[in-house]
């Protein structure tokens, strides 16, 4: 596998990026190989962008990623995804939750939210690995919003397992489930694991 | 899932729900997050691995069998009390302030038993006097002083290094680049502490506190369980003149035998590589080294004051090009230049924000120390022109009536740190100054006294009131400067993620305490004009400040009311609705800056404006925008207890 694979989450204060990225540091324990992680706590989650980083590999020096470097970007809101979008490499993978949340430079400022075409366009050109998932619709099916981030794991889950890069990382459904189990009150496990499982058919 | 509570439901992540502070038990590391009046009871027994610096810190403290802390909270240094806290039979306090929380360990550490005292970096600008006098005295058990520096400045107002503090203090400074290193040299700073009688600097930054990576554990030291005589030696603890000119050669001579000792602490240490690079570093520059140049020969300093001159001779005698590569201050660097040794360091890497590897990478291929190109940018896009997201107050935030008066009075506002300083953000732009913990009621009474034609308001939380804002405000009343005060009380340290302090009526270690009460603390400071409102109640805050700006007397406004995203107040939540029929797009309503006030796509057939729509995820029902609609077109929806039960 390649020496060390560079995750980088993003999304808005409060919508759960340094929770999902503990799943994701700890997948990559699970799954036989080192791991750090780093986020940013503070002022920047009064509602502010959010990011954090998460790297796997045999060895595993520096916790952050840097420009150019992320070979997946899991993005949890759609602004949020075009402004790291510097941060993922040539030909990386970019998972995007399809949801937007509207900051009030926006509502207040009169700036505009970019389009999904806008979007689209901007990764097109840095990969043809896009994947807009309905991350917020499918949690709302199973009954329950606070789902959408284990969909959008879910939905990464299924992308990682058939990334060449990681072959040979004991990479399962298996091994996630394994490692949102050990942190979800049991009677929460078969909703967490219909969202994780959703997420893997929309993908 | 409509009974979920958000403690035990932690992985059914809210979509939109603010939740700020995750205040994890070490040894669960998906820990839930505990919020404060539930303070989390049990300890952790299991031997997990993968801690956050912090995390290790406070993992360390307990194995060096440190049993006295105290500290202030400070982003990036809170977590370090948080997990203290969770092990048995330790003390643990939140100080008033970071000068409080120094002497607080330098007592417990004449008295015999370790302590520890830990701040984010600028908290050491105030514990400073402590600090130095703690380096002339020395102790009697091991004294650690804890400083979480900011590079690039997460969530700070500057990025000084404070490795400087070690110098100016002649005291040893040990940097951890990982949690294992915070664990081992928090554990190491102890024993170097009562070995050279001399508090110890443990210099941790952002990346350090809060990146996550794997820790073995091992088991406490049992110290002595009985508590000693407390010292009775002047000579060496009462710093009068004639006793500190004794101590000064003492603690000179004390920072030598250090160096000497440097040279063989195990910490700093040679790795070998290629021998035309060799790279002095330390703290999470470290990883970076070890990243960008896998080849080069490597010496790894954990202490980085005072320095090793004989191991830095001969590793730079054993390499072609010697580089240093450190964050912000060249603090290695100089200390090596004046050994006489030819090194490159600031002439390569950034003086100013944090490291990493894009950062570092580039730096080497401009410098020649790698072969290029760097890294293309990948794409095109001006991602600056982007609408920009800055944290906001939240909604429910009993903040926001008292920013929108300000704003609407255009008065100058000095304000000061805290979630309040977000008073600054368009569309409430009521903050005109601030600068560091407790200086805006100085800076309106300075503003005032030199003749400043408006009247000055000051704009001070609770916490940060408890602080430094108490003499702020003696010193207003004792030179009679006509100051308005407001004081933001929510009855809780916001910012940092909800930590209880004096007005909380609660202690760090979940025990109840006396509630000290802002009015009558106030009234004996000598203010004549307090009044205390609801923090919700508008027009009551707006008829009183348009008062109190006419007074040729120091006034002071509390407005009280809890912290919206207290587990209390959220049981509180019931959104508003918009009746899209009376609401007629004045846009009032968008001034208060809430983030739950929409633009609705519906426009208003006269004003051609758009309406007004309220996102009932997110709107806790405080009713500031129902108050200040001149329509009345904002009120409660029939069906508010649904959202309410499905949040909880």
């Amino acid at each position: 596998m390649k020496e060390v694979i560079n995750f980088l989450l993003c999304g808005v204060g409060g919508q759960g990026t340094v929770l999902a990225s503990d799943v994701l540091v700890h997948v990559g324990l699970a799954a036989g190989l080192d791991a750090k992680q780093a986020e940013v706590h503070g002022m920047s989650q009064r509602g502010g962008s959010v990011s954090s980083h998460v790297r796997w590999g045999q060895k595993v020096y520096a916790p952050i990623v840097g420009l150019g470097e992320a070979d997946i970007l899991l993005a949890f809101e759609k602004l949020e995804a075009l402004r790291n979008i510097k941060s993922l490499r040539p030909g990386g993978l970019a998972v995007i939750n399809n949801q937007a949340i509207v900051p009030l430079t926006v509502t207040s400022g009169g700036q505009k939210y970019p389009t999904d075409e806008d979007i689209l366009t901007a990764f097109r050109a840095v990969t043809e690995r896009v994947y807009f998932v309905d991350g917020e619709r499918l949690a709302e099916e199973l009954g329950n919003l606070r789902v959408a981030n284990v969909v959008l794991l879910g939905a990464l889950s299924a992308l990682l397992e058939a990334d060449p890069a990681l072959r040979g990382a004991a990479l399962s459904a298996e091994t996630w489930m394994q490692v949102i189990g050990e942190r979800v009150p049991a009677r929460y496990l078969e909703l967490n694991r219909q969202a994780f499982l959703a997420g893997r058919g929309a993908v | 899932m409509s009974n979920c509570k958000p403690a035990d439901c932690h992985l059914l992540l809210a979509v939109r729900s603010f939740k700020i502070t995750v205040f994890s038990n070490p040894f669960s590391s998906f820990g839930p997050a505990v919020l404060p009046y539930s303070r989390k009871k049990e300890f952790p027994l299991s031997l997990e691995k993968m801690l956050s610096g912090n995390e290790a810190v406070a993992r360390g403290m307990w194995e060096a069998g440190v049993e006295v802390a105290s500290a202030y909270p400070g982003t990036p240094s809170t977590e370090i009390l948080e997990n203290f806290a969770l092990f048995p039979n330790v003390y643990a306090e939140w100080a008033t302030n970071e000068k409080v929380a120094v002497d607080v360990a330098v007592g417990a550490a004449y008295a015999g038993k370790r302590a520890l005292a830990a701040m984010k970096h600028v908290g050491l600008n105030v514990a400073a006097d402590s600090f130095m006098y703690a380096s002339m005295t020395g102790i009697e058990a091991g004294l650690v002083i804890v400083s979480a520096d900011d590079p690039s400045m997460h969530s700070s107002q500057n990025e000084q290094d404070n490795r400087n503090f070690a110098k100016f203090a002649r005291v040893p400074c040990l940097e951890p680049s990982d949690s294992q290193e915070a664990k081992d040299l928090t554990i190491a700073a102890f024993d170097l502490s009562e070995r050279f009688d001399t508090p110890v600097l443990l210099r941790l930054t952002t990346r350090v506190c809060h990146s996550t990576s794997a820790v073995e554990l091992g088991e406490r030291l049992e110290r002595p369980a009985e508590t000693r005589p407390f010292p009775r030696n002047p000579a060496k603890y009462v710093m009068v003149p004639a006793n500190a000119i004794k101590r000064h050669p003492v603690i000179e001579e004390r920072i030598r035998t250090i160096a000497q000792f440097a040279e063989t602490f195990p910490f700093n240490r040679v790795e070998p590589g290629d021998r035309s690079l060799g790279i002095i570093t330390a703290g999470v520059a470290y990883q970076y080294a070890r990243e960008v140049f896998p080849h080069a020969s490597i010496l790894k300093l954990g202490m980085t004051w005072p320095l090793p001159a004989g191991l830095i001779r001969d590793f730079a005698a054993s390499v072609e090009r010697l580089i240093i590569l450190e964050e912000l201050d060249p603090f290695i660097e100089e200390g090596v230049r004046l050994m006489g040794i030819a090194c490159e360091g600031k002439s390569i890497f950034p003086m100013v924000g944090e490291l990493d590897p894009f950062v570092v990478r580039a730096a080497a291929v401009r410098a020649g120390l790698l072969p290029g190109p760097v890294s293309e940018a990948t794409a095109s896009l001006d991602v600056s022109a982007l609408p920009s997201r800055p944290p906001v107050l939240c909604p429910g935030c009993p903040h926001r009536p008292t920013f929108y008066i300000l704003n609407k009075l255009k008065v100058p506002v000095n304000g000061d740190i805290g979630c309040y300083t977000l008073g600054l953000i368009p569309p409430l732009s009521a903050i005109h100054t601030c600068g560091c913990m407790g200086a805006g009621i100085g800076v309106a009474h300075g503003a005032a006294q030199a003749g400043s034609p408006e009247r000055h308001v000051a704009v001070i939380g609770d916490s940060t009131f408890f602080h430094t804002g108490i003499p702020a405000l003696l010193n207003v009343v004792y030179n009679q400067a006509p100051v308005v005060t407001v004081i933001l009380d929510n009855r809780i340290t916001g910012m940092t993620g909800h930590q209880p302090n004096p007005g909380t009526g609660q202690t760090l270690l979940g025990k109840e305490a006396p509630l000290v009460e802002l009015e009558p603390l106030v009234r004996a400071c000598g203010v004549k004009h307090v009044r205390t409102l609801s923090a919700l109640d508008v027009d009551a805050i707006e008829k009183t400040l348009k008062e109190y700006v006419k007074l040729d007397e120091p006034s002071v406004l509390i407005v009280q009311e809890p912290c919206a995203l207290l587990p209390e107040a959220r049981k509180k939540w019931m959104p508003l609705e918009v009746q899209a029929d009376k609401c007629n797009g004045c846009t009032l309503c968008f001034r208060i800056g809430c983030p739950a006030i929409l633009k609705s796509e519906e426009l208003d057939e006269k004003t051609q404006r758009p309406k007004a729509l309220i996102d009932a995820s997110l709107c806790t029902g405080c009713e500031v925008c129902a108050q200040i609609c001149p329509r009345d077109a904002i009120t409660f929806r029939p069906d508010s207890v649904f959202v309410e039960k499905e949040r909880a």
